[in-house]
């Protein structure tokens, strides 16, 4: 185990590193009036430091209104951000312009959430997927047909359907029309934002299977973005965990999971169902019960922002904003941003929920 | 489990007793453009009260036309035929006539809906829709049903209920709005909960809040539940017996440790085998089932599973043209191969692989 660990860290350092975020923030303006007047800002994503290797997955996960998505929205340039950098292969790419952007779109793609609603109904699935060739202008020697036939095939559908709509298909089929279309340009990082939570278990477990092999094939390096703490493990190297806007932890993916730090990551994970009902008494007594809601971006709390919830909060949550930075003599590779780490044999909170209420 | 003090409840103890809620033989077609829509083919049932029935299976597999069939919510539908016996408390559903079933729905037996926001009514406050379906039910003046509605808006853990009592679905956040359904279907003390999907739409950590608000309640109240979902993390952690449904006909039913520790189902091994988990050590590759869900227009022949099941060719052809029945005492399974292939091929193939 521990060798392992340590030969993934050294594998990493001599990697280079494919794309680097650093304070990287997004503020959407709330506005009022006939004249637009800003009257505040939700503060979606508040200063994220992200690199992402070659090769390497990356997962991102946190409940809905973290920030994730739109900091997969960021990496992807189809936000512009309002602070901070985005460097993708040492080139920065932050407030490049659309034209400047069109090389950057053939090296870095994306998979969306809702095979519904991502790919035109009024297009043929070929159209779809033949249409980044067009736009780029990649030459393809046996014609465009041939092309996307044979993207079609590498995902897993069938090459003659490349005159049906999208409607015609399944949700798992749709999806996967979307990993093609991803994949047409042969990029180098693909964002995926949640590509297997709109789909039924076993679909999904074909879909995770089929980003495993593509990015064996094609050296892929993933973005993978979701809420799912199980599915994450299943694919990533690497894991972050956000809360408002923030990253509260990242780790390896076993040093995470074996070993989370943040209070709130220990609490996510105990959340997650036990399939197995011998064990639901246990898995009950160990539950960390988060009370209340996600507070509000537009005003987060001061200091530490998942204070309000959590129940080892004390004064100095409130005052100062904990650094990510590696604790209780973790590795470097695992970073918590918190004032009270939970330690390996601490007795966390159990059935008692945290003390404050929303 | 506790006993019954409200709604009058009268259970004449005839010789021999039936289940709560019992489903026998339930059929739901859909006549469509397309052809015959086979939602629901012949599945039985039964929960006591108390006890919670968990229904697992993908979408398109007839879990929700089921529930809905219960509450007898088909019967407005002029393209749908419903067949079979439902017994609740000892009386008959689908022959009933619609006063009747309508008086039961909302009151007896009650239902919370996996999409909260456009299950309820955006024109109304929340506290006015709780109200009203306590006031269908009772005959209570607005100033009484209004106690009631915080009362129970409290009892679900909503904080300040007076205040939330007068605003509306969307301005609660998603896990308050699930919970304010809740507090709606409680209103009138149902004696069945039909939860389809609750916490889907939810977050892990609003989930586990969630499911923790519907266990406690139950104990409270002493209802029956039966919880529709796909995940199968939520049946283990709360259901006591389980109901797998493929294609419209249940495949597999028994008590929640039989299924998920011995799973007989070809089907079973395949949801199992596709889901990454925790607990568990990490696996390099997830076995899915191989292609799609049927559809239910066009049902595959014989056993609705064989274009996906790996074993499909072990019993000749008599999985291409024969139906599996339901077989077996309490842990039941619809499948062609026999028990003890199907144990042997679990503890050697299957099972190494969960």
């Amino acid at each position: 185990m521990k060798g392992q660990e340590s030969m993934t860290e050294a594998a990493r350092g001599e990697r280079e590193n494919l794309l680097e975020i650093s304070g990287l923030q997004m503020h959407f303006p709330i506005t009022r009036g006939v004249f637009k007047r800003k009257v505040g800002a939700v503060r979606a994503v508040d200063g994220i430091d992200l690199t992402v290797a070659k090769g390497e997955t990356v997962g991102l996960v946190g409940e809905s209104g973290c920030g994730k998505s739109t900091t997969g929205r960021l990496m992807t340039r189809i936000l512009e951000p309002t602070a901070g950098k985005v460097v993708f292969e040492g080139r920065d790419v932050s407030h490049v312009g659309n034209k400047g952007l069109r090389p950057l779109r053939r090296d870095v793609q994306m998979i969306f959430q809702d095979p519904y609603s991502s790919l035109n109904p009024r297009h043929t699935v070929g159209s779809i997927i033949a249409a980044p060739l067009q736009i780029q202008k990649i030459p393809t020697p046996k014609g465009v047909k041939a092309a996307v036939q044979d993207l079609l095939k590498l995902v897993g559908l069938n090459p003659e359907h490349y005159n049906r709509y999208p409607h015609e298909f399944s949700g798992g089929q749709r999806q996967r029309i979307g990993i093609a279309r991803a994949l047409a340009l042969r990029p180098k990082l693909i964002v995926a934002d949640e590509p297997v939570s709109a789909l039924d278990v076993s679909i999904q477990a074909q879909v995770v299977n089929l980003l495993d092999d593509l990015q064996k094939e094609f050296d892929l390096t993933y973005v993978f973005i979701a809420h799912d703490l199980s599915v994450v493990r299943h694919i990533s190297d690497r894991v972050a965990v956000m809360y408002l806007g923030k990253i509260v932890e990242i780790a390896d993916r076993d040093q995470l999971y074996s070993n989370p730090r943040h209070p709130y990551t220990v609490a996510l994970m105990s959340a997650v169902p036990t399939p197995d009902p011998a064990r639901r008494n246990s898995a009950q007594r160990n539950r960390v019960l988060l009370t209340g809601d996600v507070p509000s971006p537009i005003n987060p709390p001061s200091g530490c922002r998942f204070r309000t919830r959590c129940w080892k909060a004390q004064d100095i949550c409130a005052t100062e904003d904990p650094a990510l930075t590696a604790r209780l003599g973790d590795p470097a590779s695992h970073q918590t941003a918190c004032h009270f780490p939970v330690a390996e044999d601490e007795v966390v909170a159990g059935r008692r929920p945290a003390s404050s209420n929303a | 489990m506790s006993t019954d003090s409200l709604a009058g409840l009268t259970t004449p103890a005839g010789p021999a007793k039936r289940p709560f809620l019992e489903v026998k033989d339930l059929t739901v077609r859909f006549n469509t453009d397309d052809g015959v829509v086979k939602a629901v083919s012949g599945s039985s049932f039964a929960v006591e009260r108390g006890k919670t029935l968990g229904i697992v299976g993908e979408s398109g597999s007839g879990k929700s036309v089921t529930s809905l069939a219960v509450l007898g919510l088909h019967r407005t539908r002029s393209n749908a035929t419903v067949s079979g016996e439902i017994w609740l408390d000892d009386k008959e559903l689908v022959t009933a006539s619609d006063e009747e079933v309508r008086k039961l729905r909302g009151g007896k037996m009650a239902m919370i809906f996996q999409d909260p926001l456009s299950a309820m009514h955006p024109y109304y406050t929340v506290g006015a829709q709780i109200v009203e379906a306590y006031r269908v039910h009772h005959k209570v003046s607005k100033k009484e049903a209004r106690v009631r509605a915080i009362d129970m808006l409290a009892r679900v853990g909503i904080p300040q209920p007076e205040k939330r009592f007068n605003e509306y679905g969307h301005q609660f956040s998603g896990g308050m709005r699930q919970r304010a359904m809740i507090a709606m279907a409680l209103v009138n003390d149902p004696k069945l909960l039909i939860a389809d999907e609750p916490t889907t739409a939810l977050d892990v950590t609003v989930q586990a809040q969630i499911l923790d608000l519907i266990r406690d309640l139950q104990q409270e109240f002493g209802s029956a539940v039966i919880m529709i979902t796909h995940d199968l993390g939520v049946v283990a952690e709360l259901a006591d017996d389980v109901l797998v449904m493929y294609g419209g006909k249940v495949i597999e039913r028994g008590p929640a440790a039989d299924v998920f520790h011995e799973p007989q189902h070809p089907y079973t091994w395949g949801l199992l085998g596709s889901m990454p988990r925790l607990d568990r050590e990490l696996r390099d590759r997830l076995t899915p089932v191989k292609g799609s869900p049927p559809s239910l227009i066009n049902l595959p022949s014989g056993c609705a599973f064989h274009p996906r099941c790996p074993y499909a060719g072990r019993n000749g052809d008599r999985s291409f043209t024969e139906t599996p029945e339901l077989r077996g005492g309490v842990h039941a399974v619809a499948c062609h191969l026999p028990a003890e292939d199907r144990q042997k091929i679990y503890e050697q193939e299957v099972a190494p692989n969960l």
